[in-house]
């Protein structure tokens, strides 16, 4: 199948601090992985795992250090007309629905900007229709929100005018970076179910990135799990979740608090106290806690190796340490 | 049974604001009966906006304009005498914060000092309440207390923004059970913190609340962590607790129709089945329907939840549900 959208080897360095105690962070380390067309695609991590960085880059509000990103077939060249995608139906949902909207605009302004913006009607009655039509889709009506201010919806209504807002443009691909953690509990799973519909009505991609592994699990088809700038494990999301390979997306996984109280953690983690160290490892960035950890892991970073369908970025899979293991 | 180390009756907190002239009232808490039991984790579940942090506030005695206490009462079991606490002075409710009841705010990862070591605010902190104590000592016992609770002690010497936000949380929390509080009040302690270091905090709290026996008030919208933690749990809709049940009751059978949506809602693994929200929106605070709050978006709506509020009622003697459906299959089983 034709791929909507590949990121290839895509990596991007942060430096920090001063001119003489300088630290480099690779924020995202060498990340490839594509979306198919009518695909939900999770990008799951824990924060600081590079998985908004990526996005950023995919929207172009940053410059990737290295690395292509092909839309459509369409080559982007690192540092060079880096919008060549941008107005071709990509679209951006953020995380937190009070900061995207400006509170001393109505909300309405910001679809009549875009229509402008994207000269999408001649004329004020053709817009009005448009709109209602992408709000209908949503669960809105043009009534209920014309000419009212942020602060007079609740923050799933307001998420909702995001994704409608984002609709317009008849996007193929939507990026939504963490659309439902800031959602109250009980209409969380009306906007994730809100993605599903549009998948299958509208055919829209989405790239869903999150920490909730669990509504990954409910919506994705397919999911890459990162850690501290890499993709550790990547493939069909009942694979991975269900039959984690990774060490790290088993410790995730059993992290998720199960929502039956007879299954309760026993066993006990450990963390890391402070961040930086982890970006900064030789080998596998999770060597420090890693509960199957060999002494090749601190010192060479892993290959992806297929195992099955499902990519993983360890030393457990690979060929020549299998015997050892 | 005990007596509870906490208790309300028919408390009310509401947040009375002047706009524009015209008074508008935020009835944030309303009538909310509830007992603390020492030696247990009383979990309290509920949407944004719904009351929960107000109540907690009421609960810990921090009652500011525009929040006012409009009725009701609240008692600490101190030494097992039950104390009002509106008869408690400003400079006793001082005394009593940390050493019998202690709060850890939502966000509290940005009470530390960002230009002191941690080693300075754990030893101002014991100094305010244990005077006579000199620095060396106060730096021994907080030592103590991170060895106990087996966190590095090499933070002490760090400063805040040095830490990661699992670790600065997990500081906090050291310090609010620093003297032993009989009472922690938690307020969203895992929100905005990743899954694995989630998993962190909430060990530290049930480690705390084994050590201490103690009793902890935690306050999160996450179920899961609920079902992970929590003893009992009570699910708060609009001011009101609407049901209050045994973790294993909540989940396993919950009554109420809201608590049964929340419940449903949540995705599983292993499990792709379509999942429904409860329709509409929460109402708001200020402007609460007549009845029964959750009837405009209730599917069971009946003629009586437009007009009157449910009583509690009690199912057995830990599962007590508000809700006039509830009621009327109580009724329908007793002849």
């Amino acid at each position: 199948m034709q791929k909507l959208l590949e990121v290839d080897h895509l990596t991007k360095i942060f430096t920090l601090g001063s001119m003489i105690s300088r630290v480099r962070i690779t924020a995202v380390d060498n990340v490839s992985f594509d979306i198919k067309p009518a695909e939900i695609f999770a990008l799951a991590g824990e924060s600081g795992c590079g998985k908004t960085t990526t996005a950023r880059i995919i929207l172009g509000f940053d410059e990737p250090t290295a690395g292509t990103i092909v839309h459509k077939g369409k080559r982007d060249r690192a540092g060079r007309n880096k919008k060549v995608w941008f107005t071709e139906g990509i679209q951006a949902i953020f995380q937190d629905p009070f900061g995207t909207f400006n509170p001393l605009r109505t909300a309405d302004c910001y679809f009549f900007e875009t229509i402008r913006y994207y000269k999408l009607a001649d004329n004020k009655e053709t817009a009005i229709k448009l709109i209602n039509q992408k709000l209908r889709a949503v669960g809105l009506s043009f009534e209920e929100f014309s000419g009212r201010y942020p602060s007079e919806f609740s923050g799933g209504q307001l998420q909702r005018i995001s994704i409608a807002r984002a609709l317009l443009t008849d996007p193929i691909l939507m990026i939504a970076d963490e659309p439902v953690s800031m959602v109250d509990a009980s209409l969380r799973m009306s906007i994730v179910n809100l993605f599903k519909k549009l998948r299958e009505e509208y055919g829209v991609s989405v790239l869903y990135i999150t920490h909730d592994l669990a509504t990954a699990y409910y919506i994705s088809d397919r999911i890459a799990i990162m850690f501290r700038g890499n993709i550790v494990e990547m493939g069909r999301v009942e694979e991975v979740l269900m039959d984690p390979k990774h060490p790290y997306t088993r410790l995730l996984r059993e992290s998720i608090p199960d929502v039956n109280p007879d299954m309760r953690w026993r066993e006990m983690v450990t963390l890391t106290d402070i961040e930086h160290e982890e970006y900064l490892r030789k080998g596998c960035k999770f060597a420090g806690r890693c509960p199957k950890v060999m002494e090749i892991c601190k010192n060479v970073v892993p290959e992806n190796i297929c195992v099955g369908d499902v990519l993983v970025k360890c030393h457990l899979y690979s060929s020549d340490s299998q015997g050892t293991s | 049974m005990d007596k509870p180390v906490l208790r309300t009756e028919q408390l009310k907190a509401y947040y009375v604001l002047d706009v524009h002239g015209d008074q508008k009232v935020v009835k944030a808490v309303n009538e909310v009966n509830l007992e603390i039991h020492p030696n247990e984790v009383y979990g309290i579940a509920g949407e944004s906006g719904c009351g929960k942090s107000t109540l907690l506030k009421a609960l810990y005695g921090a009652v500011e304009p525009p929040l006012r206490l409009m009725g009701g009462r609240i008692f600490y079991l101190i030494k097992d005498k039950e104390l009002d606490i509106s008869s408690i002075s400003a400079e006793g409710k001082r005394k009593l914060r940390w050493e019998h009841i202690s709060y850890v705010p939502q966000g509290s990862m940005s009470v530390l000092n960002p230009v002191l070591k941690l080693k300075e605010t754990f030893s101002d902190f014991i100094s305010s309440h244990e005077s006579g104590k000199t620095r060396a000592e106060a730096f021994e016992l907080a030592k103590g207390r991170l060895i106990e609770l087996g966190l590095p002690i090499k933070i002490l010497d760090a400063f805040p923004h040095q830490l990661s936000g699992g670790m600065k949380q997990r500081v906090t929390i050291a310090l609010a059970a620093l003297l032993k509080p009989r009472v922690i009040i938690c307020d969203e302690p895992t929100t905005a913190l990743d899954v694995v270091v989630q998993r962190g905090v909430v060990q530290l709290l049930k480690d705390i609340q084994k050590r201490l026996e103690n009793s902890i008030i935690l306050v999160t919208h996450d179920m899961g962590i609920q079902a992970n933690v929590a003893d009992r749990i009570a699910i708060m809709y609009a001011g009101k607790i609407v049901e209050e049940a045994p973790t294993e009751n909540i989940f396993g059978s919950p009554q109420h129709p809201y608590t049964r949506y929340l419940i449903n809602s949540l995705p599983r693994f292993g499990d792709k089945a379509p999942r429904e929200s409860a329709p509409g929106n929460p109402p708001l605070l200020s402007n609460l329907p007549d009845g029964c709050p959750f009837h405009p978006r209730c599917p069971y709506l009946m003629e009586i939840c437009k007009q009157q509020m449910p009583d509690t009622l009690a199912l057995d003697d830990k599962h007590k549900v508000a809700c006039w459906l509830v009621a009327e299959m109580e009724d329908a089983k007793t002849p």
